[in-house]
């Protein structure tokens, strides 16, 4: 369970002090499904990253199962990340060079497990977002909405508790984003993960049980009981 | 993974991966190349002090020759009583050459200085020998003109002219080294390798034995079991010796008892050759030397090396320095523009690393990653750099552009085809100087490959610490934030 106390951040930009997040407190429980929205610069992606210990916060702490994640050394957050955190991204971010099956096993690098097996994890986590045939495509040779399979699969090869997406249907069309949005939340249900995902579309942010809005840094929390 | 990933980047960035190999290879060729030639020169070096010195020789200990006393003269002188009619007249006169000449006694001392591993001592002289014949003029009367006999009679005196008579004589001048028969590893003599025959036996200490330089047999037309008269004493010619490069120390080798005879010099020797225990305390051993045994000049190999001069040394003193310093260059250029582009194409990957960060990839895995594509591109670059520095080497070898080494300075003094050469050898001459071609080669050593093997590994670190000093401090919430 998250539990976010008093957090801050701010940057400092040409000279100025910019208030990203302004004293958030949330809680988000195992299992849960948030969407966060709000305008451009409005603090959603700063926000995504405190809770996947990408960024620390100026101020306040970030509880997971109540490890401050705030006050970890950088090394320790590191294989945080590595064990628990799923990151799905935008623009899906795989490395161009290595096929969709050695994509997915980057992720089970820092596991230190054996090449072997991480080969066939690699293989079923792809095979569980139908993408069994796909194995030594290369990002290029692949559809947006495959690529973007491919960086689900990434993140949930590992079984992390949490799975954190940063607007994960921005790039693509809208057939792709209902494919998308489906497997993700069939693969939420299946996992029994915490999903926590960033999005402009409220389309999508409606198909979520709660969605908190960040303006100015500042979050507001809503429960929608039109959840899908 | 660390594999797949680093032959994969290294596929899809080949075109900037050729770049920086390139110019590690450039800097790595050259550098072979330089070395490669400098060693060439220093084995020339090496051959024409060898010829002068022979092997394993580390100093020379000499007394330097005075000017000629008023009245002494400098010339050598002939005299022949102009008897025998048209009968063969031969006269050698047998000079001490270059030097004062030292006690044998020498020796011995210079062998019990400190550091001293071997001394023996040497004779070198010069023969001029003359040989030839006088014809007496015939007196022919003119016709008509008083008796009929030249000593007159009557009818008054007899008119006419002497016809023909005069002189015809050769001069030849030759060099003779006398060595010590029982110290047969050390001395000018080795420079030398006998090719026919035999060397000198320990038992021919006081032998009429000789042992003929290759070319001086060639022109006078010895061959093993001729006999050489010097002076009047015959030698048989056991032996002929071909120096390993350049020209022969002496024409003739002679027992060193012999060659005292001959020089009316008998317990002397012009120089003692010495060989020191460690190579590295020669300067010290030449000190004590020149403290404990007075009036003696100490010539080592560096000192004689100092005096050689002509195209070798040009050449030598351009490899030295600009090739060397080009080489530097050349290479701490090849580094930078290796460790910028390595460093831009972390930039450009930014988002990449910035991911394997999110995943849990820790910064060293990162830099590991990124100095070991640097590695490769070394590697590669080395590889490349190593086949064009052989192929360079080769070439010098191939084509052995001759290059003269000048011994010595100053003009004229020494005469005859002996050796001239200022300090050391027999034959020396302080005033006159010795020129040898050498056909230059470029050797390539084990160390320069290793050398070369280690630059290459050097580049790729250095560029992979660029790159990878930059990819460990990248942060990967910035990271993505600066894509996204």
């Amino acid at each position: 369970m998250y539990q976010l106390r008093g957090v801050t951040k701010q940057y400092r930009r040409d000279k100025a002090t910019v208030d990203a997040l302004v004293d958030v407190d949330l809680t988000i429980g195992d299992g849960d499904r948030l969407v966060i929205q709000g305008p451009t610069g409005g603090g959603k992606s700063t926000l995504l990253q405190m809770l996947g210990g990408l960024d620390r916060p100026t101020s306040g702490s970030i509880e997971l199962d109540g490890v401050d994640l705030a006050k970890l050394p950088e090394a320790r957050l590191t294989t945080f990340r590595a064990e628990s955190i799923g990151f799905v991204f935008q623009s899906f971010n795989l490395i161009p060079t290595l096929n969709a099956q050695e994509n997915v096993e980057t992720a089970l690098v820092p596991l230190r497990l054996k090449a072997a097996e991480r080969r066939e994890r690699a293989a079923q986590a792809l095979e569980s977002v139908g993408l069994g045939e796909r194995l030594g495509h290369l990002p290029s040779e692949m559809s947006g909405g495959q690529q973007q399979r491919v960086a689900i699969a990434r993140a949930l090869v590992k079984n992390p508790k949490v799975l954190l997406a940063d607007e994960p249907t921005g790039n693509l069309d809208e057939s792709m984003r209902d494919e998308i949005m489906d497997v993700l939340e069939t693969l939420w249900k299946e996992h029994g993960l915490t999903f926590v995902m960033v999005t402009h579309d409220s389309s999508i942010a409606r198909r979520a049980p709660r969605i908190a809005t960040i303006r100015k840094g500042r979050i507001t929390l809503t429960e929608n009981s039109k959840a899908v | 993974m660390f594999f797949t990933y680093l032959r994969r980047e290294l596929r899809r960035r080949r075109k900037a991966a050729l770049v920086v190999a390139s110019g590690l290879a450039l800097g790595i060729a050259l550098v072979i190349v330089v070395n490669s030639v400098s060693a060439g020169m220093n084995q020339a070096q090496d051959k024409v002090l060898q010829s002068l010195y022979g092997l394993g020789t580390d100093m020379t200990v000499t007394k330097a020759a005075t000017a000629p006393k008023a009245g002494e003269g400098g010339r050598p002188r002939f005299e022949f009583g102009a008897k025998d009619d048209g009968k063969e007249q031969s006269s050698d006169r047998v000079m001490v050459q270059g030097f004062q000449t030292l006690a044998a006694s020498t020796v011995d001392k210079v062998a019990s200085q400190k550091g001293v591993a071997d001394a023996v001592g040497g004779l070198s002289l010069q023969v001029m020998k003359v040989d030839g014949q006088f014809k007496r003029g015939q007196f022919k009367q003119d016709p008509g003109s008083g008796g009929a006999t030249r000593q007159g009679g009557p009818g008054g005196e007899p008119r006419g002219r002497v016809e023909g008579g005069g002189a015809s004589f050769d001069v030849n001048s030759y060099s003779v080294y006398g060595t010590d028969v029982t110290k047969a590893g050390l001395g000018p003599r080795t420079s030398s390798k006998i090719t026919e025959g035999r060397a000198f036996k320990t038992s021919e200490a006081d032998a009429k034995v000789a042992v003929a330089d290759a070319s001086y047999a060639k022109e006078k037309k010895l061959a093993l079991g001729d006999s050489v008269k010097i002076k009047g004493v015959t030698y048989e010619v056991v032996g002929i010796a071909t120096p390993d490069s350049g020209d022969a120390a002496a024409d003739l080798y002679l027992p060193l008892k012999q060659a005292q005879t001959l020089a009316g010099a008998k317990g002397k020797i012009t120089t003692v050759y010495v060989k020191a225990t460690d190579s590295q305390q020669i300067s010290a051993v030449k000190r004590g030397i020149q403290k404990n045994i007075s009036g003696t000049t100490v010539t080592t190999s560096a000192d004689l090396a100092d005096t050689v001069s002509g195209s070798l040394s040009t050449a030598s003193n351009l490899a030295a320095n600009v090739g060397r310093w080009l080489s530097i260059a050349v290479l701490v250029a090849a580094f930078l523009v290796a460790g910028l582009l390595t460093s831009s194409a972390v930039s450009r990957r930014v988002r990449e690393f910035g991911t394997l960060k999110a995943l849990g990839w820790k910064s060293g895995r990162v830099t590991r990653q990124v100095v070991g594509e640097a590695v490769v591109n070394g590697l590669v670059g080395g590889a490349l750099g190593i086949a064009v520095g052989l192929a360079g080497a080769y070439a010098v070898t191939a084509i052995s552009p001759t290059l003269t080494a000048q011994l010595g300075s100053g003009a004229g003094g020494g005469g005859g085809r002996g050796p001239g050469v200022v300090m050391g050898g027999p034959g020396i001459s302080q005033a006159a100087g010795k020129s040898l071609d050498i056909a230059l080669s470029a050797p390539v050593s084990a160390t320069t490959i290793t050398l070369a093997v280690g630059l290459a590994v050097a580049g790729g670190l250095i560029a992979g610490g660029f790159g990878g000093w930059r990819a460990s401090r990248l942060r990967p919430a910035d990271a993505l934030r600066r894509v996204e």
